[in-house]
């Protein structure tokens, strides 16, 4: 089976500086993979590009077998990133935002109210709008909207930070969840213990480069 | 490609309309713009009879500034914007889908500018197909052009200041256009309208078809 992530000596460029410079990185499918590293080493730089949202400046950059230098948008559509910000729309309701990301990405928007329930966004929270959220709420909507689309990659930044004790406990069983199902995952943590009881493997950013590290405790 | 236009115009203008934006901030500009000038011209409205249609479309091409401005930045706020790339949109899609909604927040503000030079003004509206159809085109070409100088300049820090820089000079046979076309229109002679016409069909032909064609490059530049 081909690998969900497959990069070789791979450049991405940030602000026309070598974010990675060089990256090798295979992950396969059905893999729960732990990114680690300093502030500034380049995960969410690595995040990106697997997200197809930062292209590869030189070296072999495929992820779900799409080639990230030609085919990036239809990664987009099979991977799901929750970054730093949310993504979201302000002035739309919860319910409004992640119905129309759903839509937007071509799936069907029948999901939409379980994934709702399940972060704990129903009720009068589906009707509110998201600039009245707190933060640890806007981080909820982004993450109902990958349990709706249910994509075959997930990618995470930093998933825990912003969230309530409920809120870690319920990213973590909807991340276990979407493991058992299947889907490949990518965790950029600090949160070491809480990401590495979701992966069973990590690997370290460190100068633009990514380095394999012993396996981790099993999920 | 025109799923993902529908999808995001409708989003655009929900935004909107939840937001009053257009309604609160932009419209309320633009009859000040209406305003300004009954002050600086002739009071007793001679000038002002002759020179609204300039008039008018001087307050709607710096009302579509604001708009094009407004369009960015629901975009910017918390990289809504790369919500859009991340659900694999058709580029061609959402430029005529952010295009689309910016038109028609134009075309309720123009109805809304006529009907200010009509009462400060006193401007008789004549031949109202020549009007419409010029308004319907330099509103498409108006919409077009600004949606894509707005993905030029969205990758750039200042582009608060140089979106009106880039795009006024851009859109100035728009201006010229269509005040020629509804001159023409007012003046009592609607067949002089028709090279205008066709001035503002050719400008908004070559916009939406540069939108369309480029508009992928351009979102992924900036």
């Amino acid at each position: 089976m081909d690998p969900s992530v497959h990069l070789r000596a791979v450049v991405a460029l940030l602000g026309g500086f070598p974010a990675l410079a060089g990256a090798d990185l295979s992950v396969g499918a059905g893999e729960a993979v732990l990114v680690r590293g300093p502030n500034g080493a380049g995960k969410t730089t690595l995040l990106r590009l697997c997200a197809g949202l930062v292209p590869p400046a030189r070296g072999e950059a495929f992820v779900l077998g799409h080639d990230l230098a030609s085919d990036r948008r239809a990664v987009r559509r099979r991977v799901g990133l929750l970054g730093h910000s949310g993504f979201l729309y302000d002035d739309l309701t919860v319910r409004e935002n992640v119905v129309f990301a759903v839509r937007a990405a071509g799936a069907d928007a029948a999901p939409v109210p379980a994934s709702l329930e399940r972060l704990g966004l129903s009720g009068r929270l589906a009707g509110t709008a998201v600039g009245a959220l707190s933060a640890g709420q806007r981080r909820r909507t982004a993450l109902a909207v990958l349990v709706a689309r249910a994509p075959e990659l997930w990618l995470l930044d930093e998933p825990h930070a912003g969230l309530d004790a409920a809120g870690r406990d319920v990213l973590d069983a909807v991340v276990t969840e979407a493991i058992a199902a299947g889907a490949t995952v990518l965790i950029a943590s600090h949160d070491s213990d809480r990401a590495q009881r979701l992966t069973t493997r990590e690997v370290v950013v460190a100068g633009g480069l990514v380095h394999e590290r012993e396996p981790v405790s099993a999920p | 490609m025109l799923h993902d236009a529908a999808l995001v115009a409708a989003k655009d203008l929900r935004i909107e309309r939840r937001s009053h934006v257009t309604t609160h901030q932009v419209a309320p500009f633009a009859v000040l713009v209406l305003v300004l000038f009954a002050f600086a011209l002739d009071p007793d409205r001679g000038v002002l009879d002759r020179a609204a249609p300039g008039l008018f479309w001087t307050a709607v091409v710096f009302s579509a500034v604001l708009a094009v401005q407004r369009s960015v930045a629901v975009e910017s706020a918390d990289r809504a914007g790369d919500a859009l790339r991340l659900a694999g949109l058709e580029p061609a899609g959402v430029f005529l889908g952010k295009a689309a909604a910016v038109a028609a927040q134009l075309l309720v503000l123009e109805v809304l500018l006529a009907a200010g030079i009509a009462v400060l003004y006193g401007t008789t509206l004549r031949s109202p197909f020549v009007l419409f159809a010029a308004a319907i085109l330099a509103t498409i070409g108006l919409a077009a052009a600004g949606t894509a100088y707005a993905a030029v300049v969205g990758g750039l820090g200042a582009r608060d200041t140089l979106l009106p820089l880039l795009l006024l000079p851009v859109v100035a046979p728009v201006l010229l256009g269509a005040t020629r076309a509804w001159e023409a229109s007012l003046d009592g002679v609607p067949g002089e309208a028709l090279p205008w016409l066709e001035l503002l069909a050719a400008f908004a032909v070559l916009y939406v078809a540069l939108g369309i064609a480029g508009y992928g490059v351009l979102q992924e530049e900036s």
